[in-house]
């Protein structure tokens, strides 16, 4: 094994990309093309679990909705065998049970298809960096999902809660802050932001409150 | 929706709009074939469903015929329970009724045969009563079957009088048929009573409750599969028709907007901030229409705060990043922290310079908060000249006068944000959040 000695800020990541509609696939490709290399693409459940663990990019960006199960089915199926491949959902669906639906699988953040291409870029840069990518409106629906009330027996107060400060910074993204400007108003440093952000998202994905899915079912909140 | 019912499901994706409405699987199912058959298809449709000979099953129900006429009993039961195959293109073929005769042959041999074997005749005599009673039940059901009414007009041709009594597709059998399946009814209980009359007394209490057995079992298998079929036909429509009204709405959303939208486009592509208002009206009509409840913005918080940034959006062709946690009543108080909001909303669009404005709003027990924010030009709050209202008037001073507070944060070059906060009662919030889950 000789691996190759460069900085990880020059290595240009692996990205493979999982949708179902060829033309999204190919504006992606061309946008994201000049920041990363795009190694793969897969148009079908079956089609993208069989070439992710061949190819084993860095990042895969995921659709939700696929005629054959959708990103989830992608998530479970690949995410056992290589847990070095991370996902980035990145999805025109912006119904709660849906995204939550795949963070609570795994994904490592969501971002919608209205994104710009600089800042998909940073989101993929960010994910392979191990760190989490909420949009602010990702923000909202677990702000939304962890909504205190007080009726709702709670199985592990430690998990499913979220910390003041956790509940603060997701509110900033919410409102559309960037991380630096959390940290600034927060008085606190980036790397405490990406620390709590991954925090609420480790949460979300290992809270055992069976509640989350249901209540975005139940409401179908946007 | 109940349970796991196939629900059409209806998806749009950004870049070529494509709706996918995929079709439920359909069941295997156990049908009366029309075709193949010689009495009323039982036989055929068992023998397709199990994938053995039909011979076999025609076979096996008339040596069954000798087990206290087990055979007829079964075969009036498959006729009650089991639908009529749905009506084909294709003509169906005449029945060759002479192809009873052997079956009929063998039946007797094997009754015969039993009589001359153990010749306990009394027990015999009763199954066969019984058999009797059920088939007169098959006939009088089958004559209440809602779906059997409008198959008695196509098939008119007048038959022998045995097709009369089996043909299930003659109008003037229907009373035929009714009175001759309560004769048989009669002449059964009439047989059983005939066969256990003579005995003792112990026997007499025996024979009261066997009558009231019989009665019972009658009237069951009459009402019955009657309401278990009406009750599945019922459901069967309703599913139908659920379907076919989501599928009759969709398509006529897509016509009112999607290709009315898209002909716009056509029309104005070289406008980009045309074509770009009127993607993001559609897109944002599509995605009420397949994602969002649909609520009244006079009534709810969230959908008049959504309502008013769609507004903004479209007259300023910007983009409103809208977020909002919980929901609440509309009154008075909340529709003027609204009106803030907007306002807040058009200084953005258009003083600030920016395509895409954030609006954060959250419900929270005892506040309302609403966060407008933009990274764009910015202003010196100290420098807005005392003439101009709509900062100090519509935002700030509406807040006051409802009993909230407006904060403005703004520096040159580093964008504006709009905080507005509405103290509010307790039980508004709750009762704001019951009435939505």
């Amino acid at each position: 094994m000789t691996e190759p000695v460069i900085e990880p800020e020059a290595r240009r990541l692996n990205v493979f990309l999982v949708d179902d509609h060829a033309m999204f696939r190919a504006g992606v490709r061309a946008e994201l093309g000049v920041h990363v290399d795009v190694v793969g693409e897969a148009s079908t459940v079956s089609e993208a679990v069989s070439r992710i663990s061949a190819v084993q990019p860095d990042v895969v960006l995921l659709d939700v909705h696929m005629p054959d199960g959708g990103g989830r089915a992608v998530l479970e199926a690949v995410r056992r065998a290589h847990p070095q491949v991370r996902f980035l959902a990145l999805s025109v669906s912006d119904a709660a049970e849906d995204v939550i639906g795949l963070i609570r699988a795994g994904a490592r953040g969501y971002v919608t298809k209205t994104i710009s291409p600089d800042e998909l870029a940073a989101a993929v840069r960010r994910v392979a960096d191990g760190d989490a990518v909420f949009s602010p409106r990702l923000a909202g629906f677990v702000l939304d999902a962890f909504a205190s009330r007080p009726d709702v027996p709670v199985a592990d107060p430690e998990l499913d809660q979220l910390t003041n400060r956790e509940r603060e910074v997701l509110r900033l993204l919410a409102r559309g802050y960037a991380y630096k400007e959390i940290a600034k108003e927060l008085y606190i440093s980036i790397k405490t932001v990406e620390t709590h952000v991954s925090n609420v998202l480790r949460k979300l994905q290992m809270s055992n409150r069976y509640e989350l899915s249901r209540w975005a079912a139940d409401r179908r909140l946007v | 929706m109940p349970g796991n019912f196939p629900v059409a499901r209806a998806y749009v994706t950004c870049d070529d709009r494509r709706v996918t409405i995929p079709a439920p699987p359909q069941p295997r199912r156990l049908y009366r074939p029309r075709d193949q058959r010689i009495v009323a298809g039982v036989a055929a449709g068992l023998s397709r469903h199990l994938g053995v000979p039909v011979l076999a099953v025609r076979i096996a129900l008339v040596v069954l015929l000798g087990f206290n006429a087990l055979g007829l009993l079964l075969y009036a039961a498959y006729w009650a329970v089991l639908p009529q195959e749905a009506r084909g293109e294709e003509k169906p073929v005449r029945r060759d009724l002479s192809a009873l005769l052997p079956f009929a042959a063998i039946g007797l041999g094997v009754v015969l045969l039993q009589a001359q074997l153990f010749g306990d005749s009394v027990s015999t005599t009763a199954g066969w009563m019984i058999a009797v009673i059920a088939v007169g039940a098959g006939v009088i059901w089958h004559q209440s079957d809602p779906s059997r009414r409008d198959a008695y007009t196509d098939n008119p041709a007048s038959a022998p009088w045995f097709a009369a009594i089996v043909s299930e597709n003659d109008r003037r059998s229907f009373l035929f048929r009714f009175i001759g399946g309560g004769i048989l009814v009669a002449v059964g209980i009439i047989g059983v009573v005939a066969v256990y009359a003579p005995s003792g007394s112990l026997s007499a209490v025996f024979n009261g409750v066997i009558f009231a057995f019989v009665g019972l079992l009658g009237v069951g298998v009459v009402v019955a599969p009657l309401v278990w079929r009406t009750f599945g036909q019922l459901r069967a429509e309703r599913e139908g028709r659920i379907r076919e009204q989501e599928r009759a709405e969709l398509a006529a959303m897509i016509h009112d907007q999607v290709l009315h939208t898209l002909a716009l486009i056509q029309r104005n592509s070289t406008d980009i901030k045309e074509v770009q208002r009127l993607a993001r009206g559609q897109e944002r009509s599509l995605r009420n229409w397949l994602y969002r409840p649909t609520a009244s913005p006079t009534e709810r918080f969230a959908a008049a705060l959504e309502q008013a940034a769609a507004e903004v959006e479209d007259t300023y062709a910007i983009t409103v990043e809208t977020v909002v946690v919980g929901d609440t009543q509309c009154d008075e108080r909340v529709a003027a922290l609204v009106a803030a909001a907007r306002e807040a909303l058009v200084n953005a669009a258009r003083h600030a310079g920016v395509q895409t404005v954030s609006l954060y709003a959250e419900v929270e027990e005892d506040e309302l908060s609403v966060f407008v924010r933009d990274r764009g030009a910015g202003f010196d709050m100290g420098g807005v000249a005392k003439t101009r209202h709509g900062v100090r008037g519509s935002i700030i001073g509406r807040m006051r006068r409802h009993g909230g507070r407006a904060e403005i944060r703004s520096e040159p070059g580093d964008g504006t944000e709009v905080r507005l906060m509405l103290p509010i009662t307790r039980e508004s919030v709750t009762a704001g959040k019951e009435s939505v889950r």
